[in-house]
C-alpha cells in the first residue's frame, strides 16, 4: 500500500492517538508458528479508538497491509504533519464511525513499527534476529492479534476489515476462529497470490537480497540496504497504480526540464516520482520486514491451508456476514480473485454482499478518499450492528 | 431507516411473500422491494443487480446484494435455497428466460415474474396506427436502444408456463399511473388492458 493519504477533508478527527503495546508468549511458552518454529517473547503495538460498549460488542478491528502500521487515524501529536494511514475512513461519523464503535489495529507481527520483527532484539542473542527471525504466515499473524483480542477481554468481534494483505488476514480471521467474528470487509484483496504477484513480490525481494548492504539480512550494526529497499518500493508502487492512472498522473511528461537530455536521470515524472517514494520508504521501513511480509502473502492460501486445496471447503466454517469490494482496475489482486471467493462464499450459503467499484486508481483505491467505499462500509456496519 | 411506500406492483409481490421467508432478487435495482421485505416482513434477502451505484444503494440500506450478471450468479446457489426468487420486471431483458426461470425453480420453492404487457391495446394501436414499433411508457425505448429484448403479453407468459413446464400459482394483471406508484386490478380482458402482469410459479 502506498504512503498514507491526507488529512480528512471533513475536519473530523478522533484527535490524539496513542501507540500501546502488548507483550506475551515469553519463553519456555513461546508462539507456535505455522512452520513450526516457535517464537517469544512476542510484542504486538496497537492504537484504538472510539469507546468500548460495557458488553463489549461494539468491536471493529482493522488489520493493515504490507507497509502499514498501528498508527491508523488520528495524532500522536498535535504537530503531525500527517494523520494515520486510514483516517479518511475511520473518526467521528466516517465510514468506521468512532461514535459508534470502539476501534483496534494492531502492526502485524514481521513488521518494523513495535511489533516483533527482524529488527527486533533476539532474547538469545542480545542482537536484532535479522535472518534468524523465522519465517511467518498470514495465519501466524492472526493467530497474535487474537492474543491481543484475547487480553483485551473481547468475545466477539463486530466487523474485520482490511484491504489487500490486511484483506487475506480477514480472510484468516474467518476461516480460523470463526466463532469470533460476525461480520468481515475484506477490500481489494485475494484467497491466494497469483503468479503474477508473486513475480513482483520476487523481483522486489530480489532487489533487496542484492544490495551488498544487505548482509544477508544482518546490517542493523552498519549500512543498511537502502538502494535495494528503495527499489523493492519503487516495483510495488507499480503494482498498486494502474496502466489508465500513470497515464492521466504521468504520461510521458518530463520532470523538470523540457527536452530530453541524454542522460540517465530521472527524466520522466513517473521515474522521479517512483525514486521519491523509494526515498521515503526507506526512512521508515525495514527491508527484512518487506522480505518476511512479502513472503507471508506469497505463502498466503486460503484454499490450501484450509480447504486441502477447495475454496469452498475452507469457507465452510466461516459464520461472518461479508462484504467483498474489489476495484475495476486493480491489476494486482483484479476483480475475478473477489468473484472466486464471493463464489465460494455463495455455494456455503454465507451473507455476501459485493461491489466492484469503478475506479481508476489500481490497487492503492481502497486508500483514496471515496463517498462510495465510506457509504458501503458504513451501511454494511449497521446492518451487522443492528442485527444484534 | 424505514422503508419507504413501495410502488403499486411491487405492494401486490409483497403482499404473496410469507412473513420470515427468504428471499432472492434477482435484478433488484436499489433494493425497493427487498427492503420493504426485510423491514415490514422480515425476510431474509439476498440480491443481485449488476450496476455498481445500484448494488452500492442497496449495500447503504444494509441489505445483501452481490454485483454481477443474474443469469450468471444464480448459478452458485445451492439447490432449494430460498423459498422465493423473484424476478420483477427484468424478464424481458434477459436473453435466455426459460434457462432463468429453471434456475429460479432450482434454487427456490415459488419464483415470481413481472413484465410490462406487451398485448396492451397502446402497443397494439401503435403498431396498426403508425407501423412503427411501439415506445410506451411502460416500454419507452426505440428499438435500436431498448433494453428490453424479449417483449412479451400475458398470454405468452401463460403458453410459455406450458413449454418450460413450470405453474403459475396466482397472477395479477394491473394498470398503473403515476409513475406505478397507483394502480388497479385488471379484470375484464387483461391481456388488453393490463400494462403489467405479475405471476407466482412454482413446480409442476
Amino acid at each position: 500500500m502506498s504512503e498514507y493519504t491526507h488529512q480528512d477533508h471533513t475536519g473530523q478527527t478522533i484527535g490524539l492517538i496513542k501507540k500501546q503495546f502488548f507483550t506475551f508468549a515469553s519463553p519456555p511458552d513461546g508462539l507456535k508458528l505455522e512452520s513450526g518454529a516457535s517464537l517469544g517473547p512476542v510484542t504486538i503495538a496497537y492504537e484504538t479508538c472510539g469507546v468500548l460498549n460495557p458488553d463489549k460488542t461494539n468491536v471493529i478491528l482493522v488489520l493493515h497491509a504490507l507497509s502499514g502500521d498501528s498508527h491508523m487515524a488520528g495524532y500522536y501529536n498535535p504537530k503531525d504533519a500527517k494523520p494515520g494511514w486510514w483516517d479518511i475512513m475511520i473518526g467521528p461519523g466516517k465510514g468506521i464511525d468512532t461514535d459508534r464503535y470502539f476501534v483496534i489495529c494492531s502492526n502485524i507481527i514481521g513488521s518494523c513499527a513495535g511489533s516483533t520483527g527482524p529488527s527486533s532484539i533476539n532474547p538469545e542473542t542480545n542482537k536484532e534476529y535479522g535472518t534468524d527471525f523465522p519465517l511467518i504466515t498470514i495465519g501466524d499473524m492472526v493467530k497474535a492479534q487474537k492474543a491481543l483480542v484475547d487480553h483485551l477481554g473481547i468475545k466477539s468481534i463486530l466487523s474485520v476489515i482490511g484491504g489487500s494483505v490486511g484483506g487475506m488476514q480477514v480472510l484468516e480471521w474467518c476461516t480460523r476462529y470463526p466463532d469470533r467474528v460476525r461480520s468481515a470487509i475484506p477490500l481489494a484483496t485475494t484467497t491466494r497470490h497469483s503468479a503474477l504477484a508473486i513475480a513482483f513480490n520476487e523481483v522486489a525481494r530480489q532487489a533487496i537480497m542484492a544490495d551488498p548492504n544487505w548482509n544477508n539480512g544482518h546490517y542493523y550494526s552498519g549500512q543498511k540496504p537502502d538502494m535495494g529497499l528503495a527499489i523493492a518500493r519503487m516495483i510495488g508502487h507499480i503494482t498498486y497504480l494502474s496502466d489508465e492512472s500513470m497515464r492521466l498522473k504521468f504520461g510521458r511528461k518530463l520532470q523538470n526540464r523540457s527536452a530530453l537530455s541524454f542522460e540517465f536521470g530521472a527524466e520522466f515524472q513517473v521515474e522521479s516520482y517512483l525514486q521519491h517514494q523509494g526515498n521515503k520508504f526507506i526512512e521508515r521501513f525495514d527491508a527484512n520486514s518487506f522480505l518476511y511480509i512479502t513472503k507471508a502473502a506469497d505463502y498466503f492460501d486460503l484454499a490450501g491451508q484450509h480447504g486441502s486445496g477447495s475454496l469452498v471447503k475452507a469457507f465452510s466454517k466461516c459464520e461472518s456476514k461479508f462484504l467483498v469490494v474489489s476495484y475495476t482496475s486493480d491489476w494486482l489482486y483484479p476483480t475475478y480473485q473477489s468473484k472466486e471467493m464471493v463464489k465460494a462464499m455463495k455455494k456455503n450459503n454465507l451473507d455476501v454482499s459485493f461491489c466492484e467499484i469503478d475506479a481508476r486508481w489500481g490497487h492503492d483505491a481502497f486508500l483514496l478518499p471515496s463517498d462510495r467505499l465510506d457509504n458501503l462500509v458504513k451501511g454494511f456496519l449497521r446492518s451487522v450492528s443492528n442485527a444484534g | 431507516m424505514p422503508a419507504d411506500p413501495l410502488r403499486y406492483d411491487l405492494k401486490i409481490i409483497a403482499s404473496w411473500i410469507k412473513p420470515g421467508s427468504k428471499i432472492l432478487g434477482l435484478g433488484c435495482g436499489e433494493g425497493d422491494l427487498l427492503h420493504w421485505l426485510k423491514k415490514e416482513k422480515r425476510v431474509r434477502e439476498r440480491g443481485i443487480e449488476i450496476e455498481e451505484s445500484k448494488v452500492a444503494k442497496c449495500i447503504e440500506k444494509g441489505l445483501s446484494v452481490l454485483q454481477g450478471d443474474l443469469n450468471e450468479e444464480i448459478k452458485d446457489y445451492p439447490d432449494h435455497t430460498f423459498d422465493y426468487a423473484i424476478c420483477s420486471q427484468t424478464l424481458q431483458q434477459v436473453y435466455e428466460p426459460s434457462n432463468l426461470i429453471r434456475s429460479m425453480m432450482r434454487v427456490a420453492k415459488m419464483g415470481v415474474v413481472s413484465f410490462p404487457n406487451f398485448g396492451h391495446i397502446k402497443v397494439r394501436a401503435q403498431l396498426i396506427f403508425t407501423g412503427r414499433a411501439p415506445v410506451t411508457r411502460e416500454l419507452p425505448y426505440s428499438w435500436h436502444d431498448t433494453p428490453n429484448i424479449r417483449v412479451l403479453s400475458l398470454n405468452d407468459f401463460e403458453k410459455f408456463s406450458e413449454q418450460v413446464g413450470f405453474k403459475i400459482l396466482k397472477k395479477a394483471a394491473i394498470n398503473t399511473k403515476n409513475n406505478q406508484r397507483q394502480g388497479k386490478r385488471v379484470n375484464f380482458l387483461p391481456n388488453l388492458f393490463a400494462t403489467y402482469g405479475i405471476f407466482l410459479i412454482g413446480k409442476e
